[in-house]
């Protein structure tokens, strides 16, 4: 060690070393911290309320006055199941209740488990669906060659701004990896949300 | 450098017969082994200067690749690979350990320690450095290539990306270590080690400005560390912090990463703003301007820096009151900045000015990181940033802050003290040449790319439109330029090393810190054995 260092420095340096190492390490739990936070966070302030009902708003009238067409796309990422709307698009009025259907099938050799993620285009115009009933609420079992038509029910909201006359929502399914299956068949929210 | 520091211990063979360290000992071992924070600070420079050399390469792939439109040169996943480590090597390769590494050599000599507070533990910091770089230029020859997922390594590329990313991962955990064990070190040294009478107040700015440093540091990178760990243990152990699929969010890496990311350009910035507050007063000839409102600027600039991280994230889909929210809080970094920018103006009011190289270099970065920040603040207005997110604007931008901002800072403080550090002065001549030819085209280079980005032109893509075909061109040719100039920096460094004239003890008239005071050119091997008084 150093020559103009004496007994004292050398414990105090010592001492010092430990405390910011400790910190170090509290940070890095930190980061870790931020996972559960941001969770609550997204649930407080309904943010990426991806796979959970919305909620329909207080005044659901009808807006007759115009049309808006939702179109569908369905998309697999690197799954052996197919997967299609059985409807390309609707033309439905704002706060108009509605429902359409998807299919999957498995035509891969054994059970898997799959998950869909939603997601909206245009950007702004995500928040104004409202799902009222969705199969991406819960994970998706299908055994080899299983079949199975799934609703979504869901409803545009009549806020919707008058600029945005087509929507589309498009679903990915993505495999759910072995460790994070959870009671799949059970028709509560099966996984945790994504926000 | 090496061969100077050297000559030191034969010169000025100081009254230390109390230790074992009165001959250096010779070759390789020497280097390997030493626990000198001299020795160990000229090892961070020079492994600073390899890496920079290894970046530049790779950003020339980048600019020949883009001189003009279409697919020449390289494949795209190559030229993305290009991207993802120019940026990786540039920040924790160059620019960090390049000041790591001043502080090495300054902060003993500047507080009037014997060496830093744990000289073991600094040659551990620095020998990490080369296994983590050879990581990253090994995952060039991983199967499938190097990963191209840009160096914000951003989920779900990350978790999807070849073996590439598992070694570059691991490049980061031990960069991280190195960075953490390294700011220990710093905080200790200057906080236990101070000479009689050198109180917190009366210390050279520089080493203030690697205490605030430091302690960002150990704030900051464990989040990186946790961070890229998550990535890892999503690619192959079954969690689910970013996979959609399992209840993930990919965004939640964005959060955590610029958590880590604002921080982490400050602690790029705020040593290379210590190098000028030294520079400016000594060519100057008058004390820094506003030496404690300059200290609390700092300190707000660092504490700030952990508010403002979503301004990189603007259009991930945030609710507008956040977005405001990110907004008010990055501008509001701008007043202890603009603090700091107006104190070294005010130090240069009235005083005997002389422009040698260091000073030139101090005077570029003055003029071209306050250009930079003014981007910065023009790219921190939400409606503005929504459309310019992602393009040549903010490659500029970031340009401005580090390469004219910490860059030329990092070469100001090189010159002026390579004579305290190796006993010989530089080529003024040359090292003028330097200064003006990185000058012309650093802007070449990127003056031009502001344009570009304000036309749209994506940053990231090795093909473009036809209609940003010359500024693209131009800008390769600066790049290439800039390139070519840097050799010439090396050449001048070696020559001052083998060859320079004797420099003086105070070789800078202006210069009043105790390294160039108390202590005579070259520093030797150990200064300070006995601490100094301070009046
Ligand atoms: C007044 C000071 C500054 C302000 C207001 C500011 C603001 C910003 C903003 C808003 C962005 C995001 C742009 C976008 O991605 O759309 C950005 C990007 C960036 N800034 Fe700054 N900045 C400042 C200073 C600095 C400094 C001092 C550095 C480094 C030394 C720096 C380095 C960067 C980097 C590296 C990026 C790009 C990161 C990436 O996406 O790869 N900035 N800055
Ligand atoms: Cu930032």
């Amino acid at each position: 060690m150093n020559p103009g260092q004496t007994k004292r420095t050398l414990r105090i340096n010592r001492q010092m070393f430990v405390r910011l190492s400790f910190f170090a390490l509290l940070m890095f739990g930190f980061g870790y911290a931020m996972v559960p936070y941001y969770k609550k966070f997204c649930q407080v302030t309904g943010l990426n309320n991806l796979l959970q009902p919305d909620t329909v708003v207080s005044n659901t009238q009808v807006d007759k006055s115009r049309w808006v067409t939702l179109e569908f796309d369905a998309n697999t990422h690197g799954m052996p199941w197919q997967f299609a709307p059985v409807q390309r698009s609707v033309r439905v009025h704002p706060g108009e209740m509605t429902q359409v259907a998807f299919e999957i099938k498995n035509n891969g050799g054994s059970t898997m488990v799959g998950q869909a993620i939603p997601s909206y285009g245009p950007k702004h115009g995500a928040p104004f669906v409202k799902k009222l009933e969705c199969f991406c609420f819960k994970q998706q079992v299908l055994a080899a060659g299983e079949s199975r038509q799934m609703p979504v029910q869901f409803v545009i909201d009549a806020a919707l701004p008058a600029s945005v006359t087509t929507l589309t929502l498009s679903y990915t399914f993505f495999e759910v990896p072995a460790a994070d299956k959870k009671n799949a068949s059970a028709p509560t929210v099966a996984t945790g949300k994504a926000g | 450098m090496s061969t100077a520091t050297h000559d030191a211990a034969h010169g000025h063979d100081h009254g230390h017969d109390d230790h074992a360290h009165e001959h250096k000992p010779y070759g390789m071992m020497r280097w390997v082994g030493s626990t000198n924070h001299k020795d160990i600070g000229t090892m961070y420079l020079w492994f600073s200067f390899t890496m920079f050399l290894v970046g530049g390469v790779m950003a020339l792939i980048i600019r020949a690749e883009l001189f003009q439109p279409g697919l020449q040169i390289v494949r795209p996943e190559f030229f993305n690979s290009m991207t993802t480590y120019h940026g990786l090597i540039m920040v924790f390769g160059a620019i960090m350990p390049a000041f790591v590494g001043f502080a090495n050599w300054l902060i003993p000599m500047q507080i009037g320690a014997p060496d830093m507070a744990f000289p073991r533990m600094n040659n551990l910091s620095f020998w990490l450095l080369p296994p983590a770089a050879m990581l990253l230029i090994a995952a060039q020859f991983a199967p499938g290539g190097g990963a191209g997922v840009g160096w914000t390594m951003y989920a779900p590329l990350t978790t999807q990306a070849g073996p590439a990313m598992d070694l570059t991962i691991f490049a980061v955990h031990i960069l991280g270590m190195s960075s953490i064990m390294g700011s220990i070190n710093i905080i200790t040294t200057i906080l236990n080690m101070r000479a009689p009478g050198m109180g917190l107040m009366k210390m050279p700015l520089f080493c203030w400005t690697w205490l605030i440093t430091a302690y960002l540091l150990v704030a900051s990178m464990p989040v990186l560390a946790g961070a890229v760990t998550m990535t890892l243990t999503d690619r192959h152990f079954g969690t689910n912090f970013f996979n959609a699929a399992g209840g993930g969010d990919p965004v939640l890496y964005q959060h955590i990463f610029w958590f880590f990311g604002h921080p982490e350009v400050y602690i790029i910035a705020i040593p290379a703003f210590g190098v000028v507050s030294q520079v400016i007063p000594a060519f100057s000839r008058k004390p820094l301007f506003g030496y404690a409102s300059m200290v609390y600027a700092t300190a707000s600039i660092a504490i700030l820096s952990f508010m403002v991280w979503a301004h990189h994230m603007y259009t991930v889909g945030m609710p507008v009151e956040t977005q405001l929210f990110f907004m008010y809080a990055t501008t509001l970094i701008a007043i202890p900045t603009g603090v700091k920018v107006f104190n070294w103006v005010a130090t240069m009011w009235k005083g005997s000015l002389t422009f040698e190289t260091p000073m030139l270099f101090a005077l570029g970065f003055l003029f071209l990181f306050t250009l930079g920040g003014f981007t910065g603040l023009v790219l921190s207005i939400v409606p503005v940033d929504v459309q310019i997110h992602d393009t040549y604007y903010v490659v500029a931008h970031f340009h401005y802050v580090m390469v004219a901002g910490a860059l030329f800072s990092a070469f100001a403080g090189i010159y002026f003290w390579l004579p305290k550090w190796t006993g010989r002065m530089y080529n003024e001549t040359l090292g003028k040449w330097h200064f003006w030819l990185s000058l012309v085209f650093f802007n070449v280079t990127f003056f031009v790319q502001h344009f570009l980005g304000l036309a749209g032109m994506p940053r990231r893509v090795p093909d473009y439109a036809l209609q940003f075909a010359e500024f693209n061109a131009i800008s390769s040719v600066g790049a290439f330029g800039f390139g070519l100039s840097q050799l010439l920096f090396l050449y001048i460094v070696l020559k001052c090393i083998c060859s320079g004239e004797k420099a003086l003890d105070k070789q800078w008239e202006g210069a009043d810190s105790i390294e160039w005071t108390m202590l005579p050119s070259p520093a030797p091997y150990h200064s300070f054995t006995t601490p100094p008084t301070i009046k």
